[in-house]
């Protein structure tokens, strides 16, 4: 297995000339192969091995990293099944896209690759990102990467495990409601979500459109920093993006020489910290935020009060925005049509034979989503949902004036057991509460590890950061964690 | 139409937008020769994003606001400063997302008005209700046994202009969809090709006892392609309704289709079956935002409309009424009639002359023919040339009929089918002296029962001296001649 768990890590191993990135590509398949983890739905053995074949005549000619021009030379990596390569074939983790091979690849991926990373492949996930476990695949669910009874975190599963398991550097996930900082935080990672807009969504296959961003896992906090930088920007063929701005998150980080976290105003909202919170949780959290108080920061005690209503409601916009987005899998252009609806009589026939591939979380998901728009109930549901949103946003908003950042955990509880919670939805839904409200708000969020629990299980620290507020969040969370060690 | 019975009408037109690309993505709109793509190669004019590939977003086509707007302008609409796109949700096989994305209550354009003319002279005032933009959807295309899907025009910019149910009878209908199609080809924002599509229309009929004010139950009759065939559809649903409300029975609520060959409107989905269309905001795009500025802007661009021409033509050229409507009717006989007019020495004296010949014969053969004015190969030098010698009196106004015609067929130059075909009048005196003394030698009956005061006689004598003459001399020119001879 690869030894070296981060961006920088690897760059030097290249320059040192311990291993060539064709070498070291070769070495994370081979780890892929082996693996029983059930984290890649797709390796793209052939196109890797280009890229990376490619990336030793760019060292050659080089001498050494173009780390300037190329600030993720030849690192591989994994991409959520969710966002387009294009001619590689992008399933959602769904039966009724197995044969679905896109003709563009994803802004996100595309400005990866051109700033030299490789894609190894397609990592698993919950069915159209729709999940807390990574159990909701057609290709199987996917194993916690050192406790294998458990469950990784979902939707991306597949992308923590992967990193943790040392199957690639780092990889990219989306975040809807906690899809990425929730399997982070399970399997002892750095997972960040950015703000809405950050990140362009084209090729970004749409679970719930106001709420999708790309969303990045990594060992490290820098390492997330450049992913993200990398990233980052105005895209025109994604009209939700904001303009660019210059970003130098990871130099930042680098650079930073600051010894304590004076002036730092850290808000713990109390509504994050009700019934159900593991003990261990929540004393991982206060720990985390004791020792950060004995760097300098004020602890300033929040509330956000229409937190109670953020899994409602985002239980309604999330599913009504699906129902629509789904929409298009109907078997005419492309995706699987199977031979019953290609025998169907009428087009209604046709329609229900192709969309019962789709798994029975997203069955569930598509009913409850068309209920809340339909005539007679929008109003009670999708729009009194929409006006709740405001509300919590503007919770956030007042939070803000108050505090720089706020901290929380990012689960009630550890990674469960698989099987625990399938067949409860809600208590499934539940464990996205902490995660839920900043992804209603749009705002930047990532897990941090911050700890272990009796059964050697990680916690995360969730720190949420004002609108386009990453900089002071990646720096606090990078500060946070050279300070205290890694806890994995 | 009856008497006991008051006929209510709305109309919602499609007008497709002129633009050069689709209104979400980058495909072409339209051809350099303004011919429709929709019947280029099936689905060669798609992309990702029109095709509703997964992870695709809309970008908003800025020239199709522009267009819209123009079209908001010129019927004295208000302009929203911020209207938003919803999602219209229904399943089709020619609506590749399963959802269009259309606008709902916050339309860009909204109460505005248009005067109508009837051929009384009457002058009417229909309310517009609003302007929104949307998308077209493809084209399914039925096969023995099996569908298929064209996408070429999925993606196609569309305004839908919706009037209030403010016209009384099939002639108001008629003149209102004509003025609209004016309004819109002359502002140059749509073909209004109706045959091709692009400019379309749905009507809202209803019925209900005279001097009530409450609307009767409507049905909507869907896309009826001339302005003839809408007349025709809403007098023959008009006298269905009474004929089913006298039998006792009641109106239903439905959508109809007009078949056209035989007259008739046929039943095609009761409300019942209506789709609930589920709208939501659409979350891909952001409002629009028209500012003052912009909208100033594209104010001075807007030409001189149809009822403003008319007005100039009538106190410009002294143009009687009618003549003025029919010439303004269509943008292109109006340019044509006013490049006629260019290069005439007296565009004042010659335009009676020139509206004669373009509302007389060139409607006639573009009628008999079928075809747009810029198709045909009569110019307006030919008009103008033809005017010229007409009002010289070079030829006859039945010479200028055969050249006229012989123009529109060959497009050779006026002056060459004159010389060719011999159209020049006999004006010289010298050689028709003659021929009027044997007339007046051979036919002495005649000249004496003038002579006696029966002076209509003279017609007869003037035609014997055309037939002598094969026509080419000018009649009145003759009268002269030979009142002279007998008189004196």
């Amino acid at each position: 297995m690869p030894v070296f768990r981060t961006i920088r890590e690897t760059h030097d191993a290249f320059d040192a000339r311990k291993i060539s990135p064709s070498e070291l590509t070769k070495e994370y398949l081979d780890a892929i192969e082996k693996s029983d983890l059930n984290t890649f739905i797709t390796v793209c053995k052939d196109r890797v091995m280009a890229q990376a074949q490619h990336a030793d005549s760019i060292f050659l000619k080089h001498g050494k990293v173009p780390r300037e021009q190329s600030p993720l030379f030849g690192i591989p990596l994994g991409i959520k099944d969710v966002l387009t390569l294009e001619g590689v074939r992008t399933t959602c983790a769904s039966k009724i896209l197995e044969n679905y091979i896109p003709p563009y690849t994803a802004t996100a991926v595309e400005r990866l690759e051109k700033a030299g990373a490789l894609s190894l492949g397609k990592l698993n996930m919950d069915e159209f990102a729709m999940g807390s476990s990574n159990e909701n695949s057609a290709y199987g669910a996917v194993k916690h990467p050192t406790h294998y009874d458990r469950v990784p975190g979902g939707s991306s599963g597949a992308s923590a495990a992967a990193v943790k398991a040392g199957l690639c550097v780092a990889s990219l996930g989306t975040d809807t409601g906690g899809s990425v900082r929730l399997p982070a935080s399970y399997c002892g990672l750095v997972g960040v979500k950015p703000t809405y807009g950050r990140i362009s969504r084209y090729g970004l296959i749409a679970f719930a459109s106001s709420l999708d961003q790309v969303g990045t896992l990594s060992n490290t906090v820098e390492d997330s920093a450049l992913l993200l930088q990398t990233m980052s920007g105005h895209d025109p063929r994604d009209s939700t993006t904001a303009p660019a701005e210059k970003l130098n998150w990871a130099e930042q980080l680098r650079s930073l020489s600051k010894k304590d976290l004076n002036g730092l105003r850290i808000g713990v909202p109390k509504e994050y910290f009700g019934d159900g919170l593991q003990t261990e949780v929540a004393s991982a959290v206060e720990s985390t935020l004791k020792w950060c108080e004995s760097k300098g920061a004020k602890r300033v005690e929040i509330s956000l009060p229409h937190t109670r209503y953020s899994i409602a409601t985002y239980y309604v916009v999330a599913v009504s925005e699906a129902s629509s987005n789904l929409a298009r899998f109907d078997g005419v252009r492309y995706g699987v049509r199977s031979k019953e609806a290609e025998e169907a009589s009428d087009l209604a026939t046709f329609y229900k034979k192709t969309r019962s591939l789709f798994g029975a979380e997203v069955k569930r998901r598509i009913l409850l989503g068309t209920f809340a728009l339909s005539s007679g109930y929008y109003e009670a549901y999708y729009l009194r949902a929409c006006q709740v949103r405001r509300l919590i946003r503007k919770d956030f908003e007042d939070a803000f004036k108050k505090v720089d950042i706020i901290a929380a955990p990012v689960a009630p509880t550890t990674a469960f057991k698989r099987g625990e919670k399938v067949s409860d939805p809600l208590q499934m839904y539940l464990m996205d509460i902490c995660t839920i409200p900043a992804s209603l708000a749009g705002l930047p969020a990532l897990s941090l590890p911050c700890g272990k629990d009796k059964e050697d299980l990680s916690i995360g620290l969730h720190l949420i950061g004002p609108h386009f507020g990453e900089g002071r969040l990646l720096e606090t969370a990078h500060f946070i964690e050279k300070g205290r060690g890694h806890e994995s | 139409m009856s008497l006991e019975w008051e006929t209510v009408i709305g109309l919602e037109v499609h007008a497709q937008l002129s633009t050069q690309s689709k209104i979400f993505c980058r495909c072409r709109a339209r051809l350099e020769t303004g011919h429709s793509v929709a019947n280029e190669v099936a689905n060669a004019n798609t992309c990702p994003v029109c095709t509703g590939h997964p992870g695709t977003l809309p970008v908003l086509n800025e020239q199709v606001v522009a267009f819209a707007i123009k079209a908001g302008l010129a019927l004295g609409c208000e302009i929203r400063k911020k209207s938003i796109f919803a999602r219209k949700n229904y399943f089709y096989p020619d609506l590749p997302k399963g959802y269009q994305i259309s606008q709902y209550d916050q339309p860009l354009c909204e109460n505005g008005t248009l005067q109508i003319e009837l051929a009384s002279g009457e002058k009417k005032k229909i309310n517009v209700q609003r302007i929104h933009l949307e998308e077209d959807a493809g084209k399914n295309v039925h096969m023995s046994g099996y569908s298929l899907v064209n996408l070429n025009r999925a993606g196609m910019p569309l305004v839908e202009i919706v009037s209030f149910p403010d016209m009384r009878t099939p002639e108001e209908a008629g003149a209102y969809l004509r003025a609209l199609h004016a309004i819109v080809t002359y502002l140059d924002i749509c073909d209004g090709n109706m045959q091709e599509g692009n400019f379309r229309c749905d009507a809202n009929v209803s019925i209900r006892p005279m001097g009530s004010s409450t609307l009767g139950t409507r049905t909507e009759i869907k896309n009826v392609n001339s302005f003839r065939f809408v007349e025709k559809a809403i007098e023959y649903e008009v006298n269905r309704q009474i004929g089913v409300v006298q039998g006792g029975g009641k109106v239903i609520q439905e959508t109809r289709l007009y078949d056209s060959a035989k007259n008739v409107t046929l039943s095609m989905r009761s409300k019942e079956d209506a789709h609930d269309y589920r709208y939501f905001p659409e979350p891909d795009l952001l409002p629009v935002s028209v500012d003052k500025a912009w909208i100033e802007k594209i104010k001075k661009t807007l030409p001189e409309l149809p009822h403003e021409k008319r007005q100039r033509y009538i106190s410009e050229y002294g143009l009687p009424a009618l003549d003025a409507l029919t010439l303004t009717a269509s943008k292109p006989l109006a340019v044509f009639f006013e490049q006629s007019l260019a290069t005439v020495k007296n565009p004042k004296l010659a335009a009676k002359t020139t509206a004669n010949l373009i509302t007389g014969e060139v409607t006639r053969l573009l009628h008999e023919e079928n075809i747009e004015m810029s198709q045909s190969r009569l110019k307006p030098a030919h008009v103008a040339d033809l005017v010229e010698l007409l009002t010289q009196k070079v030829v006859s106004s039945t010479g200028a009929k055969q050249a006229l015609l012989q123009a529109w067929k060959t497009g050779d130059s006026i002056q060459k089918i004159v010389e060719k075909e011999g159209l020049k009048q006999v004006s010289d005196l010298g050689a028709l002296e003659p021929v009027l003394d044997e007339i007046i030698a051979r036919h002495p009956a005649q000249v004496a029962e003038f002579k006696a005061g029966k002076e209509k006689v003279i017609g007869f004598l003037v035609g014997q001296a055309m037939k002598a003459t094969g026509g080419k001399a000018n009649p009145s020119l003759l009268q002269d001649l030979i009142l002279k001879k007998i008189k004196s």
